[in-house]
């Protein structure tokens, strides 16, 4: 029910291939499901974004994706393909090997996901020895090449400096240096330019534009900025609660949304062409007020296009007329934009 | 950071990028200027220098051979010659030299004060290391040792291993060591797994780093400062004990060895006539456990990462 009807559109095979996957975490409060029915793919070269807010199940479900949620805590099911191979029943030795060399993650915090005691040389030297058997001289070698790769002058002499000695941007380099040292063939990018200031925020996304597009490297970008996803991203995934509510490439998903969600996305942005004065539309409420999907659409108590059936219903997932050949378009709705019923 | 520029020994001329060589600040580097900045730490940090050179070079300095009692004819169960042109701080007890045996009480304090403490640190850490670093059953069964150990206050557990082993320095050693083996084994423990909760840890996972690296070449090292901290503050504890333990009779038993902690029991008995015998080496105590006390405070603030900017 939730897969695409893709069987129109010859493609080429995915190298991410996620079919309802789900994650329950075990709490002392009882089981909580923090994403169920997300399916989505990846192609070589392609750069899809997973869009929501904080608690929406993106970065949970980019963590399942690298295998890098704790095992006891955290039930993960459904299928996850890399090239065709089930990530899921691999051993945790396996998955290892695969992290870091063919598949790579940039955290949102460049302040905390670098050791602050080690100097950064070593931290991405550490990565070239652990997965292309270099030795530390070729690693050293090479870590400096790769800094002067993500825009750091001078890369090889700074290779003995430390993370606080660097400000948030040219950490942030510096990690997009690591991730990419083995050349991986997927990077997921977790919200990457969130903690950083608005100018440099614009320097990171073009940089990583650049490096991911002359490679051919599939990007899966997790953010709830739309203005990055705008900028970057050919296919686009919107999660509410846990669940993809609509999917869709990036230029009807701008010009046409179709989820209530979407639409109040992107309403909210703050727009240099409105009046002035005009007062910027929120989403009301937060999305505490979220219901589980159990009974009814969770984005019911903070929808303006609500309807009797929202409440009583649970909506699917359900796939539609793709605008550009080869993508996916999905809606979970029963009162889309546009079509309205009432 | 700008703030650190113009404390760096090199001056602002030398600022990273214009250097032929830029060299990283280590955060131990930091912690350096910021220690030297402090008066506290620069007075205890004179206190421990100062001790340990009078320790080292005790034979140097030192008028007389250490414990020969040549004198103890001058002393009698009323009075101990007290300060005199031979003898600058008088006789002890035994008919010592005084100065002579408080000179080599710092060595012999020195001596057992580092070993024991160097004992419980390895120890310690080796424990700690092994459950921070392999948690589960590991960890539990760490855990419930040092749980017991801590619930024996620390100098009656020195006192029985005393009195088990017998009277000698390596006894004494173990003693204290022992008795501070459940201390470094839970501040490293604790300070792993808080680290080990950090971003860093995750994003090397996320490069399947190997789990044995990180935690020896990621998590570790980010958890020492508290346990540097912890065994300068060790030092000082351990120098109190060691004089406890004479004080009680369970210390080193040899006499030709000179202990602060057995001078200020053979000065006991003629405290009120005497004071003295009792002062000189009490005085000498307290001021090298102050010492390293105030050392290893000025450097858990140096090191705490709060204080860094």
């Amino acid at each position: 029910m939730t897969t695409m009807t893709s069987a129109t559109t010859p493609e080429p095979a995915a190298l991410l291939d996620v079919r309802d996957l789900s994650v329950v975490f075990h709490g002392s409060h009882g089981d909580v499901e923090a994403v169920s029915e997300v399916s989505f793919s990846v192609r070589p070269g392609e750069h899809v974004a997973l869009v929501g807010e904080s608690g929406s199940g993106k970065s949970v479900t980019s963590l399942a994706v690298m295998g890098l949620l704790p095992t006891r805590s955290a039930k993960v099911e459904g299928s996850i393909r890399y090239d065709g191979d089930d990530l899921l029943a691999m051993t945790d030795h396996e998955r290892r090997d695969l992290r870091g060399a063919e598949m790579a993650m940039i955290f949102q915090d460049p302040m905390t996901s670098l050791n602050p005691v080690v100097p950064i040389g070593v931290q991405i030297g550490e990565v070239l020895q652990r997965h292309k058997a270099m030795t530390g001289r070729q690693a050293r070698n090479e870590s400096g090449d790769l800094l002067a790769r993500v825009g750091i002058a001078d890369g090889s002499r700074r290779l003995g400096e430390y993370p606080h000695q660097l400000s948030g941007g040219m950490r942030q380099r510096v990690l997009i240096a690591i991730a990419l040292a083995c050349e991986p063939r997927l990077l997921i990018a977790d919200e990457p330019t969130t903690a950083l200031d608005v100018t440099i925020q614009a320097q990171i996304l073009e940089l990583l534009r650049e490096l991911v597009s002359g490679t051919g490297t599939a990007l899966v970008m997790i953010t709830h900025d739309l203005g990055v996803v705008a900028g970057l991203c050919d296919q686009v995934h919107v999660m509410y609660a846990g669940r993809v509510v609509e999917s869709a490439p990036r230029r009807p998903l701008f010009a046409r949304p179709r989820h209530p969600y979407t639409g109040g996305l992107l309403r909210s942005i703050p727009r240099l062409d409105a009046p002035r004065g005009e007062p910027l539309t929120p989403i009301p409420g937060s999305p505490n007020d979220a219901l589980s999907w159990a009974a009814g659409c969770a984005f019911a108590p903070r929808c303006g296009n609500r309807i009797d059936r929202c409440t009583s219903q649970t909506p699917e997932l359900a796939a539609q007329h793709a605008y550009e050949p080869g993508y996916e378009q999905a809606l979970r709705c029963f009162n889309p934009i546009g079509e309205e019923t009432s | 950071m700008t703030a650190q520029l113009p404390t760096l020994p090199t001056g602002p001329a030398a600022g990273p990028g214009d250097g032929a060589t830029v060299v990283g600040e280590s955060l131990l580097r930091g912690a350096w200027h910021r220690l030297r900045r402090s008066p506290l730490a620069v007075a205890g940090a004179v206190i421990v220098l100062l001790f340990v050179l009078v320790a080292l070079a005790a034979p140097l300095l030192a008028p007389y051979e250490p414990a020969s009692t040549q004198w103890a004819g001058d002393v009698t169960p009323q009075s101990v010659p007290g300060p005199s042109a031979d003898h600058v701080l008088g006789l002890d007890s035994f008919g010592s030299d005084m100065l002579t045996q408080l000179l080599y009480g710092a060595r012999q304090s020195l001596i057992v004060g580092v070993v024991s403490t160097l004992l419980g640190l390895s120890v310690g850490a080796a424990l700690g290391i092994s459950a921070g670093g392999l948690g589960g059953k590991v960890d539990t069964a760490v855990m419930r040792l040092v749980d017991i150990l801590l619930s024996i206050p620390s100098l009656l557990l020195a006192v029985s291993v005393a009195a088990v082993m017998g009277q000698s320095q390596l006894s004494v050693m173990i003693a204290i060591g022992v008795a501070q083996v459940p201390i470094f084994a839970r501040l490293l423990r604790g300070s792993m797994l808080s680290q080990s909760r950090s971003d860093y840890v995750l994003a090397a996972g996320a490069l399947g780093i190997r789990r044995r690296r990180i935690v020896l070449g990621h998590v570790l090292p980010n958890s020492l400062g508290p346990t540097i901290v912890q065994a300068t503050l060790s030092l000082a504890t351990a120098i109190i004990e060691v004089a406890a333990l004479s004080f009680l009779g369970l210390g080193d038993s040899d006499p030709a060895v000179a202990e602060w902690g057995r001078m200020l029991v053979a000065a006991q008995e003629r405290f009120g006539n005497d004071p003295r015998l009792a002062v000189y080496p009490g005085v000498c105590i307290a001021i090298t456990a102050l010492g390293f006390t105030l050392f290893g405070e000025a450097l858990r603030e140096a090191l705490d990462p709060r204080q860094r900017r």
